[in-house]
C-alpha cells in the first residue's frame, strides 16, 4: 500500500498510457510546462517530451477537433479540457463528430480517444466556473461517460477507457485532486462497466457519484450513528449506467435517494430516478428522492454556494422524508 | 495651464497633455496599484475567495485607454478586470466588497473577483470565458450603432484568448458592418503559464485582424502617454465610422496567473527587469518631476490620498453584510 492522492493516481494513469503506447500522447492547455492547472501532468513533459505532452493554445473547438481527427487516423490520444466549462467550446465536436462518425461511417471509422476534464464546484469560483453538465454528455449515445470518484477509479479508469474503440469522456472532480488514501502497489486498470456497492446497508439506497460519493458516505455515517443503515452506491460509468446494480440494490432496501451536483432539471438523478420507477416500482416504499443543486447560477459567497449544493445534512434530511413515508 | 509636451523621444507619439490630465492619470494607476496590492494581501487573509486575478503591472493600459474614451462609451474586459473597473471610476468599495462577496458590491457578492459590471459608468464586465466576451463586444458596438448615439466599444482581450475562434468570427462581422469597435489585446506575454512564443504562430498580434481588412497597431502599454495617443487615434477611426481597429498593448503582469499560480514558468529576471525598466507608475512618476508637473510634495499628498481611498473600500468590503441567504434565489429571471 502506498499513500498517494487523487492527482498523483491520475498522473501515474497518464504515465501508465505514455509509457504502454506509443500511439498516445496528451494535448491540452498549460498540460506540459506548466504541468496541468491541477497539476495532473506535472513532470510528464520531461519523461515524454513536447511532442506527446503537447502544450495547445487556448482553441479547445480546435484541439479536441484536432483529437477525434487524430484518432480517426489511428492515434490513442488523450485530450485534457481544463474544466467542463470550457468544454461548452468543444461541444461541437464531441456530440457531432466524435459521437457520431461510427455511425456516420457505417462502422468505417472509430474514434478511439479519450478527453479527461474536470468538473463540479464547491470553490468558490462562481457561475462560469463551477458547472456539472455530466449529465449533458451521458445524454449523447456514441459515447461513454465515466466519472472516477476513488483513487482506484482515478488510477485505473483511463487505460481502460483508452482500450475502448469509441470516444470516452472522463470527469474529474475538482474537489477531488487533494484527496488521499491508500493505493496498493498493485493497481492498475479497472473496468469501466459496472457501479460499485461502496458501503452495505439495508434501509435504504443512496446513489451518487463523483466527489458526491464522499457526502453520500459522510451521509451514511450520519445515518448510521441514528441506526439508519444506507448503502451507497457510486455509479462510476454515467453513460451506459449499470442498472442491474442499481435495481439490485433498490429491491433489497425498497427506498432510494439520487445525489447529483447537477441542477435537478433533466439531470442524471432524474434519469436514474426514472429508469427506479420503471424497472423496481413494485418494489419501493416510498418515491425515489433527489438531492440536487438548487436551480440557480453558483454563487460566489461561501455560505450561498454550499446552500446550493448538495450536502450530507440535505442527503440526511431525504433519507428521514423517505422514513417518515414508510411510517 | 501648464502644457507639457512629451519629452522629445524619437517616434514618440503621445500627444500633448495638461499638467491635470497627468496628475489624474498618475493618481489613477496608482489607485489601482495600491488597491490590487490590497487585494492580493486581503485574498491571503482568507478574505477573498475563489480566483483572483490581479492587474499589476499593466495599470497604464486601462487607465491610457479610459482617458481616450468618452462618457456614453461601452467597456468589457475578462475576469483580470479590477484594473478595468476602477479606470472606468466604478466605487473602489463597490469593487472591493464584491471581492470580500458582500452585499455592498457591484453584484451584491454574487459575482466575486471575475464578474462585476455597472450600466451606469457603461462597464459591461467581467467576464470568465477566454474569449467570449470578444463577441459580447462586438454586440456593444453593433448597439452603438444602431441607436447611431456616436458610441464607441471597447473590448480587451488577452494575448492567449487570441486564439479563440470566435474572436475571428467577431472580427469578420465588426469589419464586415463597420462597427465602432476597438479591441485592446493586452499582451503580457502569458497565457496563464504558455508563453506567446508557444501558443500563438505569429506574435505580432496587432496583426489578427489583416484579413478583415482591421487596421491594428502594436503600443508600448508600459507607457501611458503612448497608449492614450493609441487609443485616440484607434477611438477617432471607430467613431467617425471607418470600422474595427485592433491595439496590442505590450505590458506585463507581474504575478501569476492567479492568486494560486507562483509563475515558476518566467525567466528569472524577466520580473525585475520589467519592474525596474517599464514600470508604468515609475516612469510617470519621473515624468513629472523631470517636466515640472509636480513635486515630492504633490506626489505624496496623492499617495496619501490614495492610501485612504484603499483603506476605506477594504473596510468597507468587510464591514458590509454577506448577502441574506435568500439572496441564493433572486436574479436568476426578473422577479415579477
Ligand atoms: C475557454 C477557456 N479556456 C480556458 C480557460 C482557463 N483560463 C483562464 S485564463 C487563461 C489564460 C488566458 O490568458 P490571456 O488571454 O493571455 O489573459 P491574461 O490572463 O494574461 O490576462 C486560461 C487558460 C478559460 N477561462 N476559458
Ligand atoms: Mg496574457
Amino acid at each position: 500500500m502506498t499513500t498517494t492522492t487523487y492527482r498523483e493516481a491520475v498522473r501515474t494513469a497518464l504515465r501508465e498510457a505514455l509509457t504502454r503506447d506509443s500511439r498516445t500522447f496528451l494535448m491540452g492547455e498549460d498540460v506540459g510546462r506548466y504541468g496541468g492547472t491541477y497539476a495532473c501532468s506535472k513532470g510528464l513533459i520531461d519523461e515524454f517530451g513536447p511532442e506527446r505532452v503537447r502544450d495547445a493554445p487556448l482553441s479547445e473547438s480546435a484541439f479536441v477537433g484536432a483529437g477525434i481527427g487524430a484518432a480517426m487516423a489511428g492515434m490513442r490520444p488523450i485530450v485534457e479540457i481544463m474544466t467542463v466549462n470550457f468544454s461548452l467550446l468543444a461541444l461541437d465536436q464531441i456530440v457531432n463528430n466524435a459521437a457520431t462518425l461510427r455511425h456516420m461511417s457505417g462502422g468505417q471509422f472509430s474514434v478511439p480517444l479519450v478527453i479527461r476534464m474536470a468538473t463540479g464546484a464547491g470553490r468558490q469560483v462562481a457561475a462560469q466556473h463551477s458547472h456539472s453538465l455530466e449529465c449533458w454528455y451521458a445524454h449523447i449515445p456514441g459515447i461513454r461517460v465515466l466519472a472516477p470518484g476513488t483513487l482506484e477509479d482515478a488510477r485505473g479508469m483511463l487505460w481502460t477507457a483508452l482500450q475502448d474503440p469509441d470516444p470516452v469522456v472522463i470527469f474529474e472532480h475538482a474537489a477531488l485532486y487533494n484527496m488521499e488514501g491508500e493505493l496498493p502497489d498493485t493497481a492498475g486498470p479497472v473496468d469501466i462497466e459496472r457501479a460499485a456497492v461502496r458501503r452495505p446497508g439495508r434501509d435504504v439506497t443512496l446513489i451518487a457519484f463523483g466527489a458526491n460519493l464522499h457526502k453520500a458516505m459522510e451521509a451514511a455515517r450520519l445515518l448510521a450513528a441514528e441506526k439508519i443503515e444506507a448503502e451507497v452506491i457510486d455509479l462510476r460509468s454515467l453513460r451506459p449506467l449499470d442498472d442491474a446494480t442499481i435495481m439490485a440494490s433498490v429491491r433489497k432496501t425498497r427506498r432510494a435517494v439520487v445525489i447529483d451536483e447537477a441542477w435537478r432539471t433533466g439531470s442524471l438523478a432524474a434519469e436514474v430516478s426514472a429508469r427506479v420507477m420503471e424497472q423496481a416500482f413494485y418494489d419501493l416504499d416510498a418515491p425515489v428522492g433527489r438531492v440536487c443543486t438548487e436551480e440557480v447560477p453558483i454563487p460566489y459567497p461561501k455560505h450561498l454556494e454550499d446552500a446550493a449544493l448538495p450536502q450530507p445534512e440535505k442527503i440526511v434530511a431525504a433519507v428521514k422524508a423517505q422514513l417518515g413515508a414508510r411510517a | 495651464m501648464a502644457v507639457t509636451k512629451r519629452a522629445a523621444k524619437p517616434g514618440a507619439k503621445s500627444a500633448p497633455a495638461s499638467a491635470e490630465e497627468l496628475m489624474a492619470h498618475y493618481r489613477h494607476m496608482l489607485l489601482i496599484r495600491r488597491f490590487e496590492e490590497k487585494a492580493g494581501q486581503m485574498y491571503g487573509m482568507g478574505l477573498i475567495g475563489g480566483f483572483c486575478h490581479l492587474y499589476l503591472g499593466q495599470e497604464a493600459v486601462v487607465v491610457g485607454m479610459q482617458a481616450a474614451l468618452k462618457p456614453g462609451d461601452s467597456v468589457i474586459t475578462s475576469y483580470r478586470d479590477h484594473g478595468h473597473m476602477l479606470a472606468c471610476d466604478m466605487d473602489p468599495k463597490g469593487v472591493m466588497a464584491e471581492l470580500t462577496g458582500r452585499i455592498g458590491g457591484y453584484s451584491k457578492g454574487k459575482g466575486g473577483s471575475m464578474h462585476m459590471f455597472s450600466r451606469e459608468k457603461g462597464f459591461y464586465g467581467g467576464h470568465g470565458i477566454v474569449g467570449a466576451q470578444v463577441p459580447l463586444g462586438t454586440g456593444l458596438a453593433f448597439a452603438h450603432k444602431y441607436k447611431e448615439d456616436g458610441g464607441v466599444s471597447a473590448t480587451y482581450l488577452g494575448d492567449g484568448a487570441v486564439n479563440q475562434g470566435q474572436v475571428y468570427e467577431a472580427f469578420n462581422m465588426a469589419a464586415l458592418w463597420r462597427l465602432p469597435a476597438v479591441y485592446v489585446i493586452e499582451n503580457n506575454k502569458y497565457g496563464m503559464g504558455t508563453s506567446v512564443e508557444r501558443a500563438s504562430a505569429r506574435t505580432d498580434l496587432y496583426q489578427r485582424g489583416q484579413a478583415y481588412g482591421i487596421p491594428g497597431e502594436q503600443v508600448d502599454g508600459m507607457d501611458v502617454l503612448e497608449v492614450k495617443a493609441a487609443g485616440e487615434k484607434a477611438i477617432a477611426h471607430a467613431r467617425g465610422g471607418k470600422g474595427p481597429y485592433i491595439l496590442e498593448m505590450m505590458t506585463y503582469r507581474y504575478r501569476g496567473h492567479s492568486m494560486s499560480d507562483p509563475a515558476k514558468y518566467r525567466p528569472k529576471d524577466e520580473l525585475a527587469r520589467m519592474r525596474e525598466e517599464h514600470d508604468p507608475i515609475d516612469r510617470l512618476r519621473a515624468e513629472l518631476m523631470e517636466w515640472g508637473v509636480a513635486d515630492e510634495a504633490a506626489l505624496k499628498a496623492v499617495d496619501k490620498e490614495v492610501k485612504e481611498i484603499v483603506t476605506a473600500a477594504a473596510e468597507f468590503a468587510q464591514n458590509s453584510p454577506e448577502p441574506d441567504p435568500k439572496e441564493l434565489y433572486t436574479d436568476v429571471l426578473v422577479e415579477a
